[in-house]
């Protein structure tokens, strides 16, 4: 829970992937899973040619592989559930390995699977080249309603305040020789729940309060951030671009 | 004729639910004083913060800051009006909620309309005046509890207030930061109404004191002569604290 946000995914660095306007990356970024989902699954080395792009994109802002693996942790159910597919499906089997396993199944699986991944990769690629400011800053270019954004801004901010207090409120019950050990205790911890969303209700009209009382009329204001110029654009349309042109060839 | 910063004058108020919070307050603020608020729990001294920005509103009484009148229907000038009462709340984690301190500051001024140099030179100006100048690219949260409070007193500062209002400064506070704060705070020039129980720190900072009890204004004098009437401390739940005489420490400068 150290420093528990977007500091943790974000990698500072300097290289032209990072330099790079967050929302010409959020383009960039969405214009490609577009191009990967709309890839036939039967396309297989397409899905190659893709995840080379995205080698390619790593390199050059530095991200180690070892580091992009290590958080595509978060796509481990849709992995567990690519793989049931190929058991649990109807149609022809094959056999492999002695297990007969659902044709159909095992093209639904893999294509779960590599477009997925794909789409982790690249996601994992921004947000360890953007930093949370520019994020939001590039939300907020893009016309993502404000309110979103402000919601986005809050909860990144927060999340370490509320977790604190969740640990707070953790310890103190320990320190009474609380022990959640069976369910009967999901009482005791569901009440500690309730405590802490009315606690942090609470301090959302304090914080709102604090808000007004700098002359907050309704809208954040938009604090300073680069605009994007041609020279960014292209350099964004880059990967984009590319996947079109493997999915047009494929 | 003293210039007058702030004048409170019959200032009732009741909240919905029928809690009589203010029995008719009068206090005028000279400006450049510093006048430290004092009272027990429950006296009505939040509210009373609450009506000078105009947040709460619709007792009877009126609320001038320099002069111009709290009007809550009156947006444009409860825009001046929450420029001109700088309100540093109580938990900095409920003042500092942008995703770095340099927005944070940034905040106020832009809701007055300055951008790109201006608005940059502003905030450098109010981190400076707290000495917080280098922390401005860090998230709020990752500084310490005492950098916090003072991020939080350059955030109103960025403002250029006619008043600075403190809820509570020296809360949870280690004695380095509370001294730390003690300075800033004693190097700025700006009217300053410090709402605490910390009465050395009211000695120390505020050379006036009001007492605030029940809702209505009880004392109004020199903090060393309030502090050092017993009778009046014991009537309102104010207590120095073990062992303190406010005649033995000269109080802060005038």
């Amino acid at each position: 829970m150290s420093g528990g946000h977007g500091h943790a995914l974000y990698r500072p660095g300097d290289s032209a992937v990072h330099r790079l306007p967050a929302h010409v990356k959020v383009l960039a970024l969405l214009a490609f899973v577009l191009v990967v989902v709309a890839t036939p699954r039967e396309h297989y080395w397409a899905f190659g040619a893709y995840a080379l792009l995205l080698a390619g994109v790593a390199a050059i802002a530095r991200v180690p592989a070892r580091v992009v693996v290590a958080r595509m942790v978060v796509e481990l159910p849709f992995v567990v559930f690519a793989l049931l597919m190929p058991v649990v499906s109807q149609g022809p089997r094959v056999d492999v390995l002695g297990l007969s396993l659902s044709e159909p199944g095992l093209l639904t699986g893999w294509n779960i699977l590599a477009k997925g991944t794909l789409g982790v990769v690249a996601s994992i690629l921004l947000a360890a080249t953007t930093d949370v400011r520019g994020l939001l800053a590039g939300l907020q270019r893009l016309r993502v309603p404000d309110r979103l954004v402000e919601i986005a801004s809050f909860m990144i901010r927060y999340a370490d305040v509320v977790a604190g207090d969740m640990r707070r409120m953790r310890i103190a019950r320990e320190s009474r020789g609380f022990q959640a050990r069976h369910l009967g205790h999901a009482r005791v911890v569901a009440q500690g729940a309730g405590a802490l969303f009315v606690r942090s209700y609470e301090r959302g009209e304090r914080v709102h309060l604090a808000m007004l009382s700098r002359g907050y009329a309704g809208s954040m204001p938009l604090t300073a951030t680069a605009g994007a110029g041609r020279a960014d654009w292209l350099r964004g349309a880059t990967l984009p671009l590319a996947a079109g042109v493997v999915a047009v060839l494929s | 004729m003293i210039e007058v910063s702030l004048e409170v004058a019959g200032l009732a108020f009741a909240y919905p639910d029928g809690h009589q919070a203010l029995f008719g307050v009068d206090l005028t603020i000279g400006r450049g004083e510093r006048v430290a608020l004092l009272g027990p729990n429950g006296a009505g001294k939040t509210t009373l913060v609450l009506h000078l920005n105009g947040i709460l509103s619709g007792g009877v009484g009126t609320v001038r800051v320099g002069g111009l009148e709290v009007r809550p229907g009156d947006r444009d000038t409860l825009r001046e009006i929450r420029r001109r009462v700088g309100i540093v709340f109580q938990d900095p984690d409920d003042q500092l909620f942008m995703p770095t301190v340099r927005d944070d500051v940034a905040f106020g001024p832009a809701n007055l309309g300055l951008r790109g140099a201006e608005l940059d030179a502003r905030v450098s100006e109010a981190l400076d005046l707290v000495g917080m100048g280098d922390v401005a690219d860090r998230p709020p949260h990752h500084l310490s509890f005492g950098q916090r409070r003072r991020v939080a007193v350059a955030t109103v500062l960025a403002m250029r207030p006619e008043i600075l209002v403190l809820d509570e400064p020296t809360s949870n506070l280690d004695p380095a930061s509370r001294r730390e704060l003690h300075d800033v705070l004693d190097s700025l020039d700006v009217t300053q109404l410090v709402v605490t129980h910390d009465l050395p720190f009211a000695l120390q900072l505020c050379p006036r004191s009001v007492v605030l009890s029940g809702g209505a204004v009880v004392a109004d004098g020199a903090t060393a002569d309030v502090l050092g009437d017993a009778d009046l401390l014991a009537a309102h739940r104010l207590e120095l604290p073990y062992g303190f005489d406010p005649r033995s420490v000269a109080p802060g400068r005038p």
